[in-house]
């Protein structure tokens, strides 16, 4: 088969992108990135001062302590706008699907041995109201946050929290009933074990400056949970004992995790980079936040663990210490 | 045991409520208040946020998957459209500026919506309510960036789309559509729903979409067309949610009514001053016309708006004020406005012009009351000038209304041959207005409107020089400089479609496309 070259009209464009990206990157082909993301949030003339925050403009970068010179270096690695990040979330979602599948229609829940599917619940179904909290912080960084290279991300991040507290729903109700989601809702709020996450939880929804939220929620408390309960304690602990029905149903919060620290980590890396107030800030931050994660996690290693579970928190507080290391951040 | 205990099956909103509103919880360590501090201060009482009726049951494993699939099809369209210059199978170029105006002045807007609807998404105490508006402001950064990336491709090729992120900060006439939301995100999260969520979305939106999409779709702009029904299944999400929000208001408490009844009055005025914009590139834009201003203003507010304020009223909701207003005025806004960007061609980022014969044509049929009689004869009066080499440009700055920010160009109720002047008095300071309506506004909250960043206001206070700038320097420029300011290419965004670069290229590169030359 010969090649066909197949000819559309050729007409020279007058420029090859938008002047506020051609400004940054030069005038050449844009990624759809970029368009979709470099100076969409206005920065000047503002109308009118917010009722709910009449001493700042309505974007303002005093909502914060961290000070950046330019905003847009808090860039996304992955590069997600809305069409970009639905089709990666879609896929997830495909798979999640299957498992879920997989699990129901075998009827792998039923054959699980009784500790282990006792465990999952009591671990897993009360952290429906942490993503939830995840939720809510993320939607006020997206907010109330500076420039849109890192409000954006916060939307998308808010979302999958919520998907993820859907998830850990439907795992209650495919694992036992709504009743155990009661039981889950109400150890979140009066069983001891859970208190200290709690109240860390409701400590940040207080919090005014939007990126030490983004330290206590997407940094430390998920690099804090994600690890100890999906890897640790699902992937390892629990599907070593017969459980790694459990793991499936688990897949995508590992996944998603994975991928969302590559992102959290390059915002403090670039925030980090830009001036030592920057890090003095940061590791401030971070190490207040980091003892305070320790103390809401440790009852939950404990629960799944038993005595295996201070091995397992010396192994977090490392995992995460040598995370942070990388990002240029001393603690 | 072998056999499996069949569980209940969960009804789809038992289930739902489990997904959503079941996930929050009342704080203790921190109070309430902290945790939700723009709950009360607007004066509205909400005793149950349990009472809220969830508007659609999305959860999001199902949205990410019917998103995806929109998204796929809508980017392959936008895709083929570039490669295959579809930009040239639009009737005319003038028809381009019609984008140019929605680039520049509405996508900015729905970046606004998303971040808006993420801080009421924060904001609200009920989960259900919260999770709703939550989505909707994802759905709203899906609408900046297809509109955006839908268009990327027309500024490659045509003048005035290629500053707007900053001519949206700094355009005069941009300032009408931008203090519009800037009103909005400034008012607390209830007021914000009623502007956005129910007047813009639910009463107002068919008046914006409607026009654009069906005028893409007459005039051959595939591009548009089809961000605009991708978006549709969303907006009938943003439509119910809307109506949910001010019915829950409603029913809460009855002490709730006159406030809400206050934001309805506000901002369906608000609204309507912003849609002169759509009403003008409806009757003068469009090559090949949808209808007409007058009548889509009949058949989606009066009619179908009608129909929604009967079914409010047993809340003790009235229609909003200043209709009778507006029902006259529909003969005459568009045409004002078009007059205006015809004077002021050389500050503005898209083209104007005069209507063809067929068009007044049109123009008669669609307004036997108004558009012979008053608009016509100034139309003819400018095509003769422009025909003798004097196209007129206004070149000095019209006085503008303090609430919407439009130059005053309407005229008094009930007399289209006199221009309408309000003003008020405050803290020492005169204030003017276009309109009863606007005048009632500023009334209301002189705190809000004596802060507008008027346009015109600040290049006479300076404040619309580039850095260096010196406007004491024999020969200053004024209106060059602002322009510069704008970041405006002057004789390429601006000035009259006749001659312009837009009209020379599309000409050139159809040539090529159609013709063997």
């Amino acid at each position: 088969m010969s090649n066909i070259d197949l000819r559309t009209v050729s007409i020279k464009p007058l420029r090859q992108t938008f002047d506020h990206i051609a400004r940054r990157f030069g005038d050449k082909p844009a990624s759809r990135y970029q368009e979709g993301t470099y100076d969409l949030q206005a920065t000047h003339n503002f109308h009118y001062r917010p009722t709910w925050d009449p001493d700042r403009e309505i974007f303002d970068p005093s909502r914060t302590k961290l000070v950046m010179k330019d905003w847009y270096a808090l860039k996304d690695p992955r590069q997600y706008y809305y069409g970009t990040y639905t089709m990666a979330r879609a896929r997830q979602q495909d798979t999640a699907e299957s498992n879920f599948d997989f699990v129901e229609t075998r009827g792998l829940a039923e054959v699980l041995p009784e500790d282990v599917k006792q465990t999952a619940l009591d671990v897993l179904l009360p952290l429906r109201h942490v993503a939830w909290g995840g939720n809510t912080n993320n939607a006020f960084i997206c907010a109330y946050g500076y420039g849109t290279a890192i409000t954006q991300p916060c939307i998308y991040q808010s979302m999958d929290q919520l998907g993820i507290a859907q998830y850990l729903t439907r795992i209650g109700l495919l694992l036992a009933d709504p009743e155990a989601l009661q039981t889950a809702k109400q150890a979140w709020l009066d069983d001891p074990m859970w208190q200290p996450l709690r109240r860390y939880v409701e400590d940040t929804f207080v919090l005014q400056d939007w990126f030490e939220l983004f330290v206590a929620q997407n940094l430390v408390l998920d690099g804090y949970l994600f690890p100890l309960v999906y890897d640790t304690i699902v992937d390892d602990d629990l599907s070593s004992r017969g459980g790694t029905a459990i793991a499936m149903l688990t897949q995508f919060m590992s996944e998603w995790f994975g991928e969302t620290a590559k992102w959290s980590d390059a915002q403090i890396k670039v925030a980090a980079a830009e001036s030592p107030e920057n890090k003095a800030l940061l590791a401030q931050w971070i190490n207040h936040w980091r003892a305070r994660a320790l103390e809401a996690v440790a009852p939950i290693a404990k629960r799944a663990l038993g005595d295996r579970a201070d091995g397992a928190l010396d192994d977090l507080v490392q995992q995460f210490a040598t995370r942070v290391g990388k990002t240029g951040v001393t603690l | 045991m072998d056999m499996q205990v069949a569980k209940k099956k969960l009804g789809l909103k038992e289930r739902y409520a489990l997904m959503t509103r079941d996930l929050g919880w009342d704080t203790t360590y921190q109070p309430m208040n902290k945790v939700f501090p723009q709950a009360e201060y607007e004066g509205i009482k909400i005793h149950d946020w349990s009472k809220w009726e969830d508007p659609f049951r999305l959860t999001m494993d199902a949205y990410w998957k019917y998103q995806a699939e929109k998204e796929k099809k809508l980017y392959a369209i936008i895709d083929a459209y570039a490669q295959n210059n579809g930009h040239l199978n639009v009737t005319d170029a003038r028809y381009i500026n019609a984008i140019k105006l929605f680039l520049n002045g509405i996508s900015p807007l729905e970046y606004m919506a998303h971040r808006g609807f993420a801080g009421v998404g924060r904001q609200f105490p009920g989960v259900g309510t919260r999770v709703a508006c939550l989505m909707q402001s994802l759905d709203e950064i899906r609408h900046s960036q297809t509109q955006i990336h839908a268009m990327s491709n027309y500024n490659k090729y045509y003048n005035g789309f290629h500053d707007y992120t900053t001519m949206i900060q700094r355009v005069w006439y941009l300032s009408v559509p931008r203090s519009f939301f800037d009103d909005a995100i400034t008012a607390g999260p209830f007021e914000f729903m009623i502007a956005i969520g129910f007047s813009f979305e639910y009463v107002l939106t068919n008046l914006l979409f409607v026009p654009f999409v069906s005028g893409a779709a007459y005039n051959g702009d595939m591009g548009t067309m089809t961000f605009g029904f991708s978006a549709q299944s969303d907006e009938a999400r943003h439509m119910t949610l809307g109506l949910e929000c001010i019915k829950f208001m409603l029913e809460q408490d009855p002490a709730n009514v006159p406030i809400v009844q206050r934001w309805i009055d506000k901002w369906a005025w608000r609204g309507y001053r912003v849609l002169t914009l759509v009403g003008m590139m409806m009757d003068y834009m469009l090559p090949k016309r949808v209808m007409s201003w007058k009548e889509a203003w009949e058949i989606y507010f009066e009619e179908n708006g009608g129909a929604l304020f009967n079914d409010l009223a047993r809340y003790g909701i009235r229609p909003p004020k200043f209709l009778d207003q507006i029902a006259f005025d529909k003969d005459h806004i568009s045409h004002q406005a078009w007059g205006t960007f015809y004077n002021y061609a050389a500050a503005c980022n898209f083209h104007s012009w005069t209507p063809t014969d067929d068009e007044m044509d049109w123009l008669s049929a669609k307004y036997p009351n108004s558009f012979d009689k008053y608009y016509r004869p100034r139309l003819e009066h400018w095509r003769e000038e422009a025909k003798k080499g004097n196209r007129f440009y206004n070149k000095t700055l019209p006085m503008l209304c303090q609430t919407c920010q439009i130059p005053m160009i309407f005229t008094e109720p009930g007399d289209p041959t006199k221009i309408c002047y309000r003003e008020s008095d405050y803290k020492g300071t005169k204030y003017h207005f276009c309109s009863d309506g606007c005048k009632d506004i500023f009334d209301h909250e002189p705190e809000k409107y004596i802060q507008s960043w008027l346009p015109v206001h600040q290049i006479y206070q300076g404040n619309c020089f580039n850095p260096g700038v010196d406007p004491t320097a024999p020969g200053f420029d004024a209106l060059g400089a602002v322009l510069d300011y704008y970041n405006m290419a002057v004789g390429r965004d601006n000035l009259d479609f006749e001659g312009s670069e837009d009209q020379k290229n599309f000409e050139a590169w159809r040539g090529m496309a159609t013709k063997n030359i």
